[in-house]
């Protein structure tokens, strides 16, 4: 299963993605259609993007009265069935990130569904804060960077030993 | 009919009335000069006198957007200012990053015309198209930063802001305008001319979507010019990694970074202020403007020594020259707090590091009493640079005042004015022109005063494959250049993108915008249309052809050291040769052929 990954180091603020992500779900530009927010402290000049984290145990979906969000089980996305959704905005209230919101109008309810399998937004993140991938690559990755910290700690060791 | 690209509504602003009103745009203009520099040029020739002074009441400032802001084309986070300029009484048009621009357009305006004074200290909230003009009694005072944190306090967080800093305030005549408290729009002296009017700042948040005309062949022609961007080498590569610092090395290893107030062209210690090492010890993280995908901005700290804390944006490559190698400064932690401190009192780096050199030519020659200098004011000396910003920023005593209102003034106030290093009253940048040729030609004509962004030569004689040292063809080169600046300044976005785009890439991302049916021979041509009405209102406001040069000791005195020893600028082997090519006649005027090929005849 693939999910999309964050690295908040990496993120320039340029606010593509949010760009991206809302020409594909809309064909217009506005930020405000976007699943993805870039969260700027401008005090001292950090980005940190969010995005949907298709929650294991989501509650989204929990408090959804009317099933119009569901977990697939195979792709792992929180979907949510448009015809269903009556707009009560439960949803918005019980997610505890902020992940899902309302688009432009104030009117209609919009969730991230990883673009049906090809997301828009890492599409255009040069820097690579965006990643679309597999859960265990992900872990590889991060054991591996703990690891080469450790190498270059071990290696001094040795210096310092000899 | 506006079919995409522009909102297709202006906002005017009369700060002396109160009043506020939403026109639409003329659409006749929009297609002739598009958005941002050209159509704010348009406005201003229709509307002031050309001759006013700057700082009056009649002077206009503009905020404009152009098509390609709030869409995902790349680096289309650019707003332009267009004003008369207060350094020299030049049209000014002077442009920043950021995301004020796209905001400004989901506001629902493409842009803002800000007309009259208020009789007292103002900021304007712009909040999904409604208009407040809002007391600043407050903020008067503040730093652009803190004035740019205040102002979403007593908006909306998320608001996107345009702030001065007490520089413009005080009416500096190089002070700038910070967007989003960090991005400044530098030159021309636009934060005087805001800071004239009693205007603090402008907060704009809005919901409105912006759209352009043929959607699916617009996202083809972005992904295409993303692409080619992405690969680039300066843009996709070496900007990334280095930021624009990346051209200290390279522009010193062919002899043209201009020393001690250029009495040199090369600076044996310039790896020490070099992207590199920038890079390596103060480097935090990248920062892009809306949809960017090159990110040159830098956030940088000084991590040690007596400035250690200092945080901000930057600095750009142009800012560590003028406080670093013009100054004979190569202490970067004392150029990275000269460039925060700068960016905090809203005050040009390019050209307070010029000033500075030319105190310390003036204070080491003699020329300035001793004693009118608060302290030993010699080149290499990162503290007396420090110290001389930080007057100059305060606008601290006669000397600070005197800093703060440019080098010409200063140097003209002891008597030696040719010890500026400036055209049309404007300091130049980091390229001597005596190494590369053309960029000398480029900041003799440049409209708004001598400058690196009106038409780029170093791009392609540095950069690229010609010569540096030649004179044919250059007159030729900047001509092209700058008509293809003057368009993409319209377009609303940033000029690095032409290290990769061509007017193809360029003007396929405009007319699938807008629908407008513009091919590159058009974009170019409304570029060209552009820079002959700036040149109108110049020569409206008194300029001639004597104003289209260089300062005398670039044009006689040879380059002491490194590679490009013993160059001289001849600038005469460049101009009439230029004019010519521009269709205009001996005294710089546009000719009524050219002007009618242009279809802006009227004007004269
Ligand atoms: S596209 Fe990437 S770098 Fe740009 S804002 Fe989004 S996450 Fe950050
Ligand atoms: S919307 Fe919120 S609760 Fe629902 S899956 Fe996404 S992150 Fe979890």
């Amino acid at each position: 299963m693939r999910v999309l990954m964050l690295d908040q180091a990496k993120c320039t603020g340029c606010r593509a993605c949010e760009y991206a992500c809302s020409f594909e779900h809309t064909g217009k530009f506005n930020p405000l259609d976007s699943r993805i927010k870039v969260n700027e402290f401008w005090e001292d000049l950090t980005f940190v993007p969010s995005v949907c984290l298709q929650c294991e145990r989501a509650y989204c979906e929990e408090v959804c009265p009317t099933s119009a969000l569901t977990k697939n089980p195979e792709t792992g996305v929180v979907e949510l069935e448009k015809e269903k959704c009556i707009g009560c905005k439960q949803c918005i209230v019980a997610c505890p990130w902020g992940s899902i919101k309302l688009d432009h109008t104030g009117k209609e309810v919009i969730k991230c569904d990883n673009c049906g399998g090809d997301p828009a937004c890492i599409k255009v993140c040069y820097p690579d804060a965006l990643s679309y991938e597999e859960v265990e690559d992900i872990t590889n990755v991060k054991v591996l960077e703990t690891a080469t910290r450790l190498k270059e700690i071990a290696k001094d060791l040795v210096k310092g030993g000899a | 009919m506006i079919k995409g690209g522009f909102k297709g509504k202006l906002l005017r602003v009369n700060l002396t009335t109160k009043e506020v009103k939403s026109e639409a745009l003329n659409e006749e203009w929009a297609k002739k000069y598009l958005g941002g520099r050209g159509y704010g040029t348009r406005l201003m020739l229709e509307e002031i006198d050309p001759k006013v002074d700057p700082l009056s009441e009649e002077n206009k400032v503009i905020f404009a957007t152009g098509p390609l802001d709030g869409t995902l084309a790349p680096s289309s986070g650019r707003t332009m200012v267009i004003t008369k300029g207060p350094l020299n009484g030049a049209i000014a048009s002077s442009n920043a990053g950021g995301h004020f621009g796209p905001a400004l357009k989901h506001a629902g305006y493409d842009m803002i015309v800000v007309e009259g004074k208020s009789s007292e200290p103002v900021y304007i909230w712009i909040n999904k198209g409604k208009v407040e003009i809002r007391f600043a009694r407050e903020i008067w005072g503040k730093l652009a930063d803190e004035s740019d944190e205040l102002i979403r306090e007593q908006t909306h967080p998320l608001a996107e802001t345009m702030t001065i800093g007490p520089a413009g305030e005080k009416l500096s005549r190089i002070s700038s305008v910070m967007f989003n408290g960090h991005r400044a729009s530098g030159r021309t002296g636009v934060g005087a001319a805001v800071g004239s009017k009693n205007l603090k700042g402008i907060a704009v948040r809005g919901n409105e979507d912006t759209t352009v005309a043929d959607p699916e062949a617009f996202m083809k022609a972005v992904y295409k010019a993303r692409d080619i961007l992405s690969k680039d080498a300066f843009a996709g590569q070496g900007a990334a990694m280095l930021g624009t610092a990346m051209l200290v090395n390279v522009i010193n290893g062919v002899g043209g970074l201009p020393t001690n107030n250029a009495q040199d062209a090369f600076f044996p210690e310039a790896n020490k202020i070099s992207g590199e090492t920038l890079r390596e010890n103060h480097l935090i993280r990248n920062e892009g403007c809306a949809e960017c995908p090159i990110a040159c901005g830098r956030v940088t700290v000084v991590k040690s020594g007596p400035y250690k804390g200092n945080i901000g944006g930057g600095p750009e490559y142009e800012s560590i020259w003028s406080f670093g190698a013009m100054c004979g400064v190569s202490d970067l932690d004392a150029v990275i707090s000269a460039n925060h401190l700068c960016d905090k009192y809203g005050i040009d780096t390019i050209s307070l590091g010029s000033t500075i050199a030319c105190a310390m030519e003036l204070y080491e020659k003699g020329y300035m009493p001793k004693e009118d200098a608060p302290f030993e004011l010699r080149f290499g000396s990162g503290e007396a640079m420090l110290k001389a910003v930080e007057l100059a920023c305060k606008q601290e005593g006669d000397f600070g005042k005197l800093l703060a209102q440019g080098s010409y003034r200063f140097a003209e106030h002891y008597g030696h004015p040719e010890l500026s290093m400036s055209a049309k009253k404007q300091e130049f940048p980091a390229y001597d022109p005596r190494a590369i040729k053309g960029m000398g030609l480029e900041y003799a004509t440049s409209n708004r005063g001598a400058c690196h962004v009106r038409g780029y030569g170093t791009a392609v004689e540095v950069l690229g494959d010609a010569d540096q040292y030649a004179y044919e063809g250059k007159a030729a080169l900047i001509k092209t250049l700058q008509d293809l600046t003057a368009a993409l300044d319209s377009s609303g976005i940033c000029l690095f993108t032409t290290f990769g785009l061509s007017a193809n890439e360029l003007a396929e991302m405009v007319s699938t915008a807008t629908g407008f049916p513009i091919d590159a021979q058009e974009f170019m041509k409304i570029g060209e249309r552009i820079w002959n009405i700036e040149k109108i209102f110049n020569l409206k406001a008194g300029f001639t052809r004597q104003d289209d040069t260089l300062p005398p000791r670039i044009l006689s005195e040879p380059i002491k050291t490194g590679p490009s020893k013993g160059h001289v600028e001849e600038l005469g082997k460049m101009l009439d040769e230029y004019y010519q090519l521009r269709g205009w006649d001996k005294n710089s005027v546009p000719t009524d052929e050219k002007l009618k090929e242009l279809e802006v005849q009227i004007l004269k």
